[in-house]
């Protein structure tokens, strides 16, 4: 078995590698830095075993190359406190080695991140990710499994307008082996069904049963043979599915982590003769973690949901951990060396799609094509333009959510407003143009409505210690995954290590200026509640009202949250 | 031979003879929660030894209105010793009672599963009576979430 040293050794010769194809910073122009970056460096591997696992999670149907910049906070708590993937910026490609400026720093960290991405262009791209699998199917042949972890079919537009049809018609070109799930529940539970009949390739959650008699919805495990090797593929969907998302939606079916089912499926896989035990998981790599020391047998986990990306495997036991980030923006590929039922060799490279150095499929870039040409004009219209970085990601806030909290405020006349700590949706650069699509990538899902409602000052109070025990609970068990929910016209201090109900404090109204009051009513407008029957205009709606109004945003950031114990 | 029991019926014969389910209702706002209560008239004022039960609970309710509960006894069910009695109870509800269940050698085995009512987190109690006279317990803590920003 491959040491967590060799491991980070291996990454750092990666690193170095890609830092003989990097750049300084974002001095030098962006023609120069595509021709420093090549497809055939960003895809420079030297094979190994007879296994490869390739490995994209967390899309959100982003079919068309997109900014991305990784978050500035991401704290971990418990055991996770510190620890990979809860290192961020400098910090984050010290630890793996990455040369600052260089392509897979741009990637990682949001460190010059306005300078870089001007350098380097957007990443992902539906077409792109497919050349890569292309040409890594072309090198290894019948070793090749490819892997979706889910949040594939919904989160934009055309996703949310043909009900994860175009996810499906232009995923099914890459001929995925086998996909888990979370946002696609969002489509319903007769929806879900439907396609899933169609994929051609199984969707495996384990963890996904009938409420009550406990029976499985879908298969929870599918067995393949690649370069000789048995290999049982386990699907595991977010566990907190009915919690996060609405459980009207999916009525009949219960979720939850299942240790005890899970150990059993991987038992039946090695009583099978599987030589190599997989997790397709959608658990948040926090509570893959924990799980990796529980559940005995697992070699690899390949975790999602949690959008974190690491350069190299983190090891738990004889499991590895894979981290791939999310948007389309990363392949992870692992090659393995599996003989006796055993895995003898590892090599790993998390591989940045770099939208300009890599070609895109021309049959996928044809599909793509082909769903969004009814929408194109109507996509492109500018809507609004943006002074500063919009992006999303950070435990407390970001300026995406910024500009929806100040539509909501205006909008919907409203005290404080409330938006939900998605992590997922792409980042818009100084100067850049907003379009109605880069509305929807923000907002785009199945349970749009702005709601307007009174609330008192205890039941905010209440909902901020809930979210933020979801989040900062130090049993990974009790962490739903998810960001802190965004406030505007409020500012608070949260003291991450205290247990829930002490947490939130020092609630003050922006307008007044003034504490809020436990027993007192504020108006408060927020999106996306679980509640079956909320009311309210599509939250893009308000988006596109208020930037009609105020068509230049320059949202800069300051987070009025004041954190403690981190 | 064969015999054909439906899981329905089987759920039904697992859980022995319920009596006395004392659903979590509304209870006045005033009331203080009497699981503490209920534990003492249960065992006569006697300290329930930890171990021998083990409560079955999900970590978070994915619907408070109904939370799946099991629980399992280590006991031998013969007549020199056997489970009498299971009293299960939740320390945040309005009201701590949730049901007591009857057991005896012909049970076969100590073990019951249902669906409870949980207002808010809070631990889940269970007390095993046995035959003679000792007490042992099992808790479990059940996060009930106001929910709805995962993602």
């Amino acid at each position: 078995m491959t040491t967590r040293r060799d491991l980070l050794q291996y990454s750092a010769a990666v690193a170095a590698a890609l830092a003989g194809t990097g750049l300084g910073g974002g001095t030098i122009g962006r023609a120069l830095a595509q021709q420093r970056v090549t497809e055939a460096d960003l895809l420079a591997f030297e094979p190994l075993g007879n296994v490869t696992i390739l490995h994209v999670t967390d899309i959100h149907a982003q079919l068309k190359p997109v900014y991305f910049r990784e978050p500035t906070v991401n704290l971990g708590v418990g055991e996770a406190k510190g620890v990979p993937p809860h290192v961020t910026g400098k910090a984050l490609l010290e630890a793996y080695k990455v040369p600052p400026g260089s392509p897979l720093a741009y990637a990682l960290a949001d460190i010059d991140f306005e300078a870089l991405a001007k350098s380097y262009g957007r990443v992902g791209g539906l077409d792109r990710v497919a050349t890569v699998v292309e040409a890594v199917r072309a090198e290894r042949g019948d070793r090749v499994l490819l892997l979706d972890g889910g949040d594939t079919w919904q989160n934009s537009f055309t996703s949310l307008a043909t009900k994860g049809q175009d996810m499906v018609d232009c995923m099914a070109l890459l001929k995925p082996d086998a996909m888990t799930a979370h946002w696609e529940f969002t489509l319903g539970a007769e929806r879900v069904k439907a396609l899933v009949d169609t994929l051609g390739f199984p969707f495996l959650c384990q963890n996904v049963r009938e409420s009550e008699f406990q029976d499985e919805v879908f298969k929870g495990s599918a067995t393949f043979e690649r370069g000789g090797v048995k290999i049982a593929v386990i699907g595991q969907a977010l566990p907190y599915t009915p919690i996060a998302n609405p459980r009207w939606m999916i009525p009949d079916w219960s979720f939850g982590i299942r240790e005890k089912e899970l150990q059993a499926e991987v038992d039946k896989a090695r009583a099978g003769g599987a030589g190599l035990v997989v997790l397709l998981s959608h658990n948040g790599f926090d509570v893959d973690r924990k799980l990796a020391g529980r559940v005995n047998g697992i070699d690899v986990i390949l975790t999602g949901h949690t959008h974190d990306a690491l350069p190299a495997p983190v090891q738990v036991g004889k499991t590895l951990l894979i981290a791939s980030g999310s948007h389309g923006k990363f392949v992870s590929r692992l090659d393995l060396d599996v003989r006796d039922g055993a895995v003898r060799g590892v090599r790993h490279k998390l591989i940045p799609v770099m939208a300009d150095a890599i070609r895109p499929n021309a049959a996928v870039a044809a599909a793509i094509a082909k769903h969004r040409a009814p929408h194109e004009a109507m996509l492109a219209e500018v809507v609004g333009r943006t002074e500063t970085t919009l992006y999303r990601r950070g435990n407390f806030n970001g300026t995406l959510d910024d500009v929806i909290c100040d539509a909501l405020l205006a909008e919907r006349d409203a005290e404080i407003a409330l938006s939900p700590g998605f992590r997922w949706g792409p980042t818009l650069l100084p100067g850049q143009s907003i379009t109605r699509e880069d509305v929807y990538n923000a907002t785009a899902m199945t349970y749009p409505a702005a709601y307007r409602m009174a609330m008192t000052g205890g039941r905010l109070k209440e909902i901020l210690e809930d979210v933020a025990d979801n989040i900062f609970n130090p049993d990974p068990y009790l962490q739903q995954g998810g960001d802190m929910v965004r406030v505007g016209g409020l500012s608070y201090t949260i003291d991450v290590g205290k247990p829930i109900g002490s947490r939130i404090g020092d609630l003050v109204l922006a307008r007044t200026g003034q504490p809020l009051a436990a027993d007192k009513d504020y108006t408060v407008a927020g999106w996306a509640s679980v509640n079956e029957g909320t009311e309210g205009p599509a939250i893009w709606d308000v988006v596109f009202s208020h930037l009609k109004k105020t068509p230049t945003v320059a949202p800069t950031g300051a987070s009025t949250v004041k954190i403690l114990g981190a | 031979m064969t015999m054909t029991v439906s899981r329905r019926e089987a759920f039904a014969l697992g859980a022995g003879v319920v009596t006395a389910m004392a659903l979590g209702g509304a209870g006045p706002a005033w009331a203080k929660n009497d699981s503490d209560e209920l534990i003492k008239a249960f065992t006569g004022g006697k300290a329930p030894v930890k171990g021998k039960v083990k409560l079955d609970l999900p970590d978070i309710a994915e619907n408070g209105n109904t939370v799946p509960l099991a629980f399992t006894v280590e006991s031998p069910m013969t007549d020199a010793s056997h489970v009498t009695d299971v009293l299960v109870v939740a320390d945040g509800n309005p009201r701590g009672g949730i049901a007591t269940f009857h057991f005896s050698p012909r049970s076969g085995v100590a073990e019951a599963a249902t669906r409870i009512r949980l207002a808010e987190t809070q631990n889940v109690i269970a007390i095993a009576k046995m035959n003679d006279g000792s007490f042992y317990t099992d808790t479990r803590q059940v996060k009930v979430t106001i929910g709805g920003c995962g993602g």
